[in-house]
């Protein structure tokens, strides 16, 4: 796996990716090869160490995917963390920094596994927040820079989700990343509650329906939430339960798949 | 079979509830020899001798053991939000309605889908809980949901079937977002501090014997996990 492979399925999505992309992808095109692989040390030492001999391909696709989008939110919040005046209290700047710390956190521990692993970290993306200009003021209005978070959040969840039957063949790699899912959920409900606390939407802690409380430019990230049949069987009014079909859809948060997530983090991709 | 179509004709929600279990082990790739494979590792589950209940082995074993989880957790919150706290806000009132509502959703799913694989209903003891007190009851909820992250976090490798695994990522992510709510609202801001996310980012995972010692000390059934799979 090459950042080039996931440029070729962004540009699947994305036709544009690749005018885009075009200077940085001859770059890539050298980089992660066989012979970059080879070239690597044995890893040795970390828990990844006894799952060698097992570890996939795809399983190290997996983790360059999930590296991809931890690059993303890591830079996304050292950037906010870098403007001080974009947070009215210390109390969310202090919460942010907490998260920045958490995704710099799984981008360095994902970069060892993957090493571990024999696989070869991708390189981070070069990253446009605002989107092509979609959010011109992301590091300058508060509630701007928490829709953005709020949506990579709430992505970010499903992302994992949607990654976890590819790791099922390895405990160890599954287990880290059920382990990080989580953490995404809690920083994804600390978003919306500061969202909230703020009058910038009304949303909960957790997924209702497929709204997102910012409007249609994230729609992509919250579709598909609003469903209430889980392995056939219905939840709203199971059992005869005064069960809403809000409640119904907040309790089971949907995966997303790779192609899915990719063409939702494209337009934050130079 | 018979004795099912009578039963059906004379109760609608057997029917249903038949009808989903179906579903479900269609669903799961397991149709009818699983459902052979079911019946004939029942005597695994069930209720021992000495009254206490075995979760059963393999991924039948681990929908068990979240369907114990689920039930104590929505049997917490129906107390809870029968007669509020002393001091409730509005807010929480409604946000611990719906936590109630998605773990009596997360019950009656697992219930369904075991069919008559599923563990008799749990009896608990919540005599430790002050419900009247609000920092007794979100010390309770607080310990309740991050224990349920970290066993989904820890039973994710036991699962055998990628189906139920990623069903226990739809249910454990919003469990996670409960964890964080509640422990906002004991003090905001430690919605993921060091107690439960680790220098590396990455949160506890406890294995079921670990999480049915500390759940125990709320339940007056007794769960053995003896039969569960170990990796």
């Amino acid at each position: 796996m090459n950042f080039g492979n996931i440029l070729n399925e962004i540009e699947s999505t994305d036709p544009e990716v690749f005018e885009k992309v075009s200077q940085r992808r001859h770059i890539f095109k050298s980089f992660g090869t066989k012979v970059a692989l080879a070239a690597l040390p044995f890893a040795i030492g970390s828990m990844f160490k006894k799952a060698y001999g097992q570890t996939t391909g795809s399983i190290i696709d997996v983790l360059n995917f999930a590296l991809t989008l931890e690059y993303l939110e890591a830079a996304f919040y050292e950037q906010g963390s870098a403007n001080p005046a974009l947070f009215p209290t210390s109390a969310a700047a202090s919460a942010i920094a907490t998260i920045g710390q958490h995704e710099t956190a799984h981008v360095n521990f994902l970069k060892s596994a993957i090493l571990a692993s024999g696989g070869t970290p991708v390189s981070s993306p070069v990253f446009d927040f605002t989107a092509g200009g979609t959010f011109p003021d992301v590091f300058v209005s508060y509630q701007t820079f928490l829709a953005v978070a709020q949506t990579f959040e709430d992505t970010g969840v499903r992302a994992y989700k949607g990654q976890a039957g590819n790791l099922i063949s390895n405990n160890d790699v599954l287990t880290a990343a059920l382990n990080i899912h989580s953490v995404e959920a809690r920083h994804a409900a600390h978003i919306r509650q500061m969202r909230k606390a703020n009058g910038f939407g009304d949303v909960k802690p957790w997924i209702t329906n497929n709204d997102s409380g910012i409007g249609a430019v994230v729609q992509a990230s919250y579709d598909g939430e609003e469903n209430t049949l889980q392995a056939g069987i219905q939840i709203k009014d199971i059992n005869g339960k005064a069960i809403s079909m809000s409640d119904a859809s907040e309790a089971f948060d949907e995966p997303l798949s790779k192609d899915q997530i990719l063409a939702i983090v494209a337009p934050f991709i130079v | 079979m018979k004795k099912e179509t009578d039963l059906n004709v004379t109760n609608p929600e057997v029917l249903s509830t038949s009808l989903s279990r179906r579903n479900f082990l269609a669903f799961a790739g397991i149709g009818v020899l699983g459902t052979a494979l079911v019946s004939s590792c029942k005597r695994d589950s069930g209720v021992m001798p000495d009254g206490t209940i075995d979760l059963g082995g393999g991924d039948i074993g681990i929908l068990n053991y979240a369907y114990a989880l689920e039930q104590l957790e929505a049997a917490f919150y129906t107390k809870v939000a029968s007669s509020f706290y002393a001091g409730a806000s509005a807010d929480e009132i409604s946000r611990l309605t719906e936590i109630r509502n998605h773990e009596i959703a997360h019950r009656e799913f697992f219930k369904n889908a075991l069919g008559s694989s599923a563990i008799p209903d749990l009896e608990v003891d919540f005599s430790s809980i002050d419900f009247n007190s609000r920092n007794s009851v979100l010390a309770t909820a607080k310990a309740f949901e991050d224990l349920g992250v970290s066993a989904y976090n820890g039973a994710g490798k036991l699962i055998v079937n990628g189906d139920y695994l990623l069903l226990a990522g739809k249910i454990v992510s919003v469990e996670a977002r409960h964890a964080a709510y509640i422990r906002d609202i004991i003090s905001n801001g430690s919605f993921a501090n060091s107690e439960v996310v680790d220098s590396n980012g990455l949160e506890l995972s406890r294995d079921p014997n670990a999480v049915l010692s500390i759940a125990g000390t709320f339940l007056k059934s007794k769960i053995s996990a003896k039969n569960l799979p170990t990796s």
